[in-house]
This record gives C-alpha cells, sequence and structure tokens, in this order.
C-alpha cells in the first residue's frame, strides 16, 4: 500500500526535528556553562540532516546523520574574578549563539507542524477512500 | 461484464494511483525542506498520466538480448513508475537544498483536492452503476 509511506516519510521528518529541537534546547540551556563534565566550556552542537531513500529511492525521508560540535572560537568574556579565568583574567564562555538557535528553533518547529498538516491530509485522503461506493 | 467493469473504473483507478504517488513525492519535498543538498522532485503529471494509460512506464530502457527466449523487459503496464523531473528554484539557498515550503504546501494542497475529486467521481459512478443494477 503505496500511501502508508507518507506516514513513513512525514514520520522520520517529525523524528528528525524534534532531535534538532534537543540539540537546540540542550544549547539554549548551555549557553553560559563555563565548565562541564570534562572541565572545558560547553561547546555547541549542531545536527546534519540526510534525505534516506524510501520506496526504491523514488521518494525520501529525512533522519539525522551526525551530530556535529560546532568548530566556531568560544566566547572570550573578561572575568578576572571568575574561577576559571585564565592568567590574563578572560574566561572560555560556550560558543552558543542564541540568535542562530532561536531561528533554529523555529525553523524546526515549523517544518514539524508541516510534516503533522501532511500527515492528517493523507489521513483524511484515505478514509475518504475507504467510504467508495457508499 | 467484468472487462466493462474495469473499462469503467480505470480511469479513476490509474488517475488515483498517479495522484497518491505524487503525494508521497511531495510529502518527500516536505520532509526535507531542511536537508542540505535535496533538491526537490515532482511529476509532470499530464503525459505522466497519458504513458500510465496507454499502459507503459516511462522507463522505455530495453535489455540487450542475444537469443530469442530472452526476456527484454518491456514489462506493460507499469503505471507506478512515472519519470521524476527536478523543480527549478524561484530563489536558491546557499545549502543547495531547491525545496521552497509554499510552493510545496500550494501543490500538495492542490493533489489533494484533486484525489478528492477523482474519489467522489469514482463514488458517484459506483452509485450509478448500483441504481442500474437494483432500479
Amino acid at each position: 500500500m503505496s500511501s502508508f509511506k507518507i506516514f513513513e516519510i512525514a514520520g522520520s521528518a517529525l523524528t528528525a526535528q524534534s532531535q534538532r529541537l534537543n540539540v537546540v534546547a540542550s544549547n539554549l540551556a548551555n549557553a553560559d556553562s563555563a565548565t562541564g563534565s570534562d572541565g572545558a566550556a560547553y561547546q555547541a552542537k549542531q545536527v546534519v540532516f540526510e534525505a534516506t531513500p524510501a520506496d526504491r529511492g523514488r521518494a525520501s525521508g529525512v533522519r539525522v546523520s551526525t551530530v556535529i560540535t560546532d568548530p566556531s572560537p568560544m566566547r572570550r568574556v573578561y572575568e578576572p574574578k571568575h574561577p576559571m579565568a585564565d592568567s590574563d583574567g578572560y574566561v572560555s564562555m560556550p560558543n552558543v549563539n542564541v540568535v542562530e538557535e532561536m531561528v533554529n528553533m523555529i525553523d524546526a518547529s515549523r517544518a514539524y507542524q508541516n510534516s503533522i498538516e501532511v500527515m492528517n491530509t493523507a489521513k483524511s485522503l484515505m478514509l475518504r477512500a475507504l467510504t467508495l461506493g457508499q | 461484464m467484468i472487462t466493462r467493469l474495469d473499462d469503467a473504473f480505470r480511469f479513476h483507478e490509474v488517475a488515483l494511483n498517479l495522484r497518491s504517488e505524487r503525494q508521497q513525492v511531495l510529502a518527500s519535498n516536505i520532509a526535507n525542506a531542511s536537508t542540505p543538498n535535496y533538491k526537490a522532485r515532482d511529476i509532470d503529471f499530464a503525459p505522466a498520466l497519458q504513458q500510465a494509460l496507454a499502459g507503459r512506464g516511462a522507463g522505455g530502457v530495453l535489455l540487450a538480448t542475444t537469443a530469442a527466449a530472452h526476456l527484454r523487459g518491456d514489462a506493460t503496464g507499469s503505471p507506478d513508475s512515472p519519470s521524476l523531473q527536478y523543480r527549478t528554484p524561484a530563489q536558491g539557498s546557499i545549502d543547495g537544498n531547491t525545496v521552497e515550503m509554499d510552493a510545496e504546501r500550494a501543490q500538495f494542497v492542490q493533489n489533494s483536492v484533486h484525489i478528492e475529486t477523482g474519489l467522489t467521481v469514482l463514488s458517484m459512478q459506483i452509485k450509478q452503476m448500483l441504481s442500474a443494477i437494483q432500479g
């Protein structure tokens, strides 16, 4: 039944986008974590999306292929009284760009809503097909 | 009689199959709206429908044969494989993704309405036949 593939495809988008939202939440929560379990400041994480072939490669779903650590330089803050300050009085703060993360969050939530809309439409069409001939 | 029934319903069956195939392609475009380098795809509906009604897929590539008993692979009646084409984006994006959400949504809604129309017409045809049978 080919139209059940739509649920597979839209479902994969829901999973991927909610994983992206998780990463955004982690970045925003740790935007000011000067130290972590390894003693270094938190580094922002970003998801990388990848299209996965469904239905003999004609239509494709989506999945998170990797979660990368943001390579951009850490934010240097002058705070001599901070316990993590180096000899010059600077503290390395996380390289989380809060504005970028908010944009990411809005994009992810819009994409999530779109996929739900797709599923709803597919469902109502299939229910309509079930009433054929009645 | 069975072939007549098939003739009566075949057009809508083929058209609805194609429509749901297209719905799937559009769903995958929407799912991949933020995948880097994903290229949006679509089915050119009118030629695909004509090909499906003529009972052949769009492929047209035959296997080379060296003996009479070899199969040429020109299977007829594979309407589920219309050729996919790439969409030309009005405004390209820097990550190589060509999905434009507004266009995809518009096409998706349009396709849904067409499916709904097809189902309505088919349903009415069935009712018409039933009333002819039952008097």
